[in-house]
């Protein structure tokens, strides 16, 4: 097994088309996985060529309908018994069964767990190169996949290509692309493909998956409100969390706040803590610290509250209020109650 | 037991800062450590080997400079270091990062006895992509468990392990069968000291280096730049956002707090959150 070569014709004009693989768990398939589908709906338009889906798992034609819906011309379904948990062994097999059958030119997948241990053994078997945790993609004149992924703590973006080989790779991070709007009336073709491991065959076993409802996720946080030394203390998260849950969102913190132990180090947000991008954050009695900014400044829109007219937080946040944070967070969570709440109740 | 940790020698990337002059990568005075998921997945071999008996060897490809990594793993308990080292190993991806890895765990094979289990790191500082392990997993048919949290067990008889993988939604427990390559997450285990010994040891250790010149099979087309399917064809800082901030006057806080709510309810956020 050790060097790999590609198998047979190395005809790489054959490869034609984008290729989505599709995360789902229990039936349910993960956000990034329509967020990929929505871009890769773009750049397969560009290339003239058509969007494919794979979609792994048991009971699963629903989400191979989905994919349709969600912008797939051509979606590949296997479902059998034997891939009901993500295991490396026999997805990778599917996989690579579908890649060499119809042969995509760009393969993506969610730079998630599952999505990288997979990714990383397709593209070795293959071979091909792979880009990880790309958070732009485009494609050129010479159909050339351009992925891009932050280098250096997020200091720096580089673009990768792969020429030598084909299909091009990238894992993709969450929450970086906007999924197409559903669209129920969309068609396409699913084509069935025969999963050909016995279960005999595989040697590992999944005994159980405990779900962690209280699991920190900040990477797929739409609305992040997040607090710094400004709270004072421990209890000032309770002021944000009232925010965070009137929002629908998630509470994160500086490390100024985490290294005294308000709140568990998973909730960093930085250079040294998770770097998240939702639609909107707000830094709340946190400075700025470009080491703070550099895990934030994506973030579609920041707002900052500070008392500190000074404070550079000011020099990246869309709205800016000056202000004590005592006063004015329990002030907003009520407005954003009274508007939102007769809504949710609905 | 033989197990075979495999470690990179990194820029302490948290201290790489960017020259505002010239957006450049500011090298200089950047210490070089052991990527630090590694010692994690040096401790858990170590654990094993005290627990059970078992030859730890660690191998990484790098420059010469390297071997300084190795001796701290050494230090640690390690048995023996085995540095890949050549210049025409130099500016791999990860395809053939774990091309050179999976040969140098074969020879280590050849050399030392089986390989039960290989340890790596989630991922590195610097190229960070995790995809090395699955790369060597593949390379050597093994099965691979990544994103480990908690080694829960080990039956030597009858040569499984069960594992706890770390996923974004919840936490899967996992049975495989030997031999396995495993990546380590930093919550697995907390890496120890060196012990006096272990620093006496590695004070007169020498890693064991071999070059191209070391392996019968080495196809010399799979290695280096030339082995490397992926081209960094461009690397930028990317510009600092421009934005006006808007600020909400807070001269009367009950004022300000509907201020901002209107002025967000006038982007596309309402839309986009599904706000009504
Ligand atoms: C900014 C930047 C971006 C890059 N992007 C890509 C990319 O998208 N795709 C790509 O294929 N390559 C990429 N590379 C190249 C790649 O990072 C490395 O050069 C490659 O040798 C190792 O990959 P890694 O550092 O990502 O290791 P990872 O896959 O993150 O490492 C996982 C584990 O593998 C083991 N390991 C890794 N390298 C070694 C080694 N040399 N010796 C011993 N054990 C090791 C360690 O246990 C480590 O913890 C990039 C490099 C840079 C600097
Ligand atoms: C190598 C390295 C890595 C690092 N990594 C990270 C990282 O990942 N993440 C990170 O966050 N930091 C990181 N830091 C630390 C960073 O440099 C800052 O120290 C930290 O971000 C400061 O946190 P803060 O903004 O909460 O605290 P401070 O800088 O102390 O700011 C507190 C702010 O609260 C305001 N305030 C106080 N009271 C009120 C009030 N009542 N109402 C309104 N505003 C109020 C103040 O005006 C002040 O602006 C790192 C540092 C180093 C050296």
């Amino acid at each position: 097994m050790i060097g790999l070569q590609p198998e047979g014709d190395v005809d790489w004009s054959m490869y034609r088309g984008i290729m989505v693989v599709v995360e789902q768990r229990s039936g349910v398939a993960k956000p990034v996985s329509w967020q990929l589908l929505g871009e890769a709906r773009r750049l397969a338009d560009k290339l003239d060529a058509p969007l494919m889906a794979l979609v792994m798992g048991q009971d699963v034609s629903h989400i191979a309908q989905q994919a349709i819906g969600y912008g797939a011309d051509i979606v590949y379904h296997a479902d059998a018994p034997e891939l009901k948990d993500y295991r490396t062994r026999p997805y990778s097999r599917v996989c690579l069964k579908v890649i060499k059958t119809y042969r995509p030119e760009i393969v993506l997948m969610g730079a998630t767990y599952t999505g990288r241990d997979l990714a990383g053994a397709i593209a070795t078997h293959l071979p091909t190169g792979l880009t990880a945790d790309s958070t732009q993609l485009d494609v050129d004149d010479e159909r050339l996949l351009l992925a891009s992924r932050p280098a250096f703590s997020e200091k720096m973006l580089a673009t990768i290509l792969c020429k030598q080989f084909k299909p091009q790779m990238a894992t993709v991070r969450a929450g970086v692309f906007q999924a197409l709007p559903y669209d129920e009336k969309r068609t396409g073709k699913i084509i069935a493909v025969h999963q050909d491991m016995h279960e005999n065959d595989i040697v590992t076993k999944v005994l159980e998956f405990v779900q962690d409802d209280n699991r920190v996720n900040l990477e797929d946080a739409q609305v992040i409100v997040a607090g710094g030394r400004g709270l004072g203390g421990p209890d000032g998260f309770k002021l944000l969390h009232e925010l965070a849950n009137v929002l629908g969102g998630t509470v994160a913190a500086s490390r100024a706040a985490t290294d005294l132990g308000w709140i568990d180090h998973a909730y960093q947000v930085g250079q040294t803590g998770t770097t998240v991008r939702p639609k909107l954050y707000f830094a709340i009695g946190i400075s700025g610290a470009v080491q703070h900014v550099v895990g934030m400044q994506n973030s579609d829109y920041i707002v900052a509250i500070n008392k500190d007219p000074n404070a550079p937080i000011f020099q990246i946040a869309n709205y800016g209020i000056v202000g004590d944070l005592f006063e004015i967070v329990p002030l907003l969570t009520k407005a954003f109650q009274e508007r939102l709440t007769p809504v949710m109740a609905r | 037991m033989h197990i075979v940790v495999c470690i990179k020698q990194v820029p302490d990337s948290r201290e790489i800062r960017i020259d505002p002059k010239t957006n450049t990568l500011i090298r200089q005075g950047v210490p070089a450590i052991v990527n630090y998921y590694d010692l994690h997945g040096l401790e858990e071999a170590l654990r094993i080997k005290d627990e059970f008996g078992a030859r730890v060897t660690v191998i990484t490809m790098g420059p010469p400079s390297a071997e300084k990594a190795l001796c701290q793993c050494v230090s640690m308990g390690a048995d023996e270091g085995v540095l890949v080292s050549d210049r025409a190993f130099a500016g791999a991806d990860t395809l053939a990062t774990s091309y050179v890895l999976a040969l140098t765990i074969q020879k280590a094979e050849d050399t030392w006895g089986p390989v039960d289990m290989i340890f790596c790191g989630k991922q590195t500082l610097d190229g960070d992509t995790g995809q090395v392990g699955p790369g060597i997993a593949c390379r050597l048919d093994m099965d691979q468990l990544t994103y480990v949290e908690l080694f829960e067990s080990l039956d030597i008889e009858k040569q499984e392990v069960v594992v706890r993988r770390h996923l974004e939604d919840g936490v899967e427990r996992v049975r495989a069968r030997l031999p396995v390559l495993i990546t380590a997450l930093d919550i697995l285990n907390r890496p120890r000291r060196a012990s006096l010994p272990g620093v006496l040891r590695a004070a007169r250790y020498k890693p064991i280096v071999w070059t191209t010149n070391d392996f019968s099979n080495l196809d010399r087309s799979k290695i280096g730049l030339k082995g490397s399917p992926t081209i960094v064809s461009k690397t930028w800082v990317p510009e600092p956002k421009q934005v006006n901030t808007e600020y909400v006057d807070s001269a009367n806080v009950v004022a300000a707090a509907t201020d901002l709510l209107n002025r967000l309810y006038a982007t596309e956020l309402p839309q986009k959150l599904g706000w009504s």
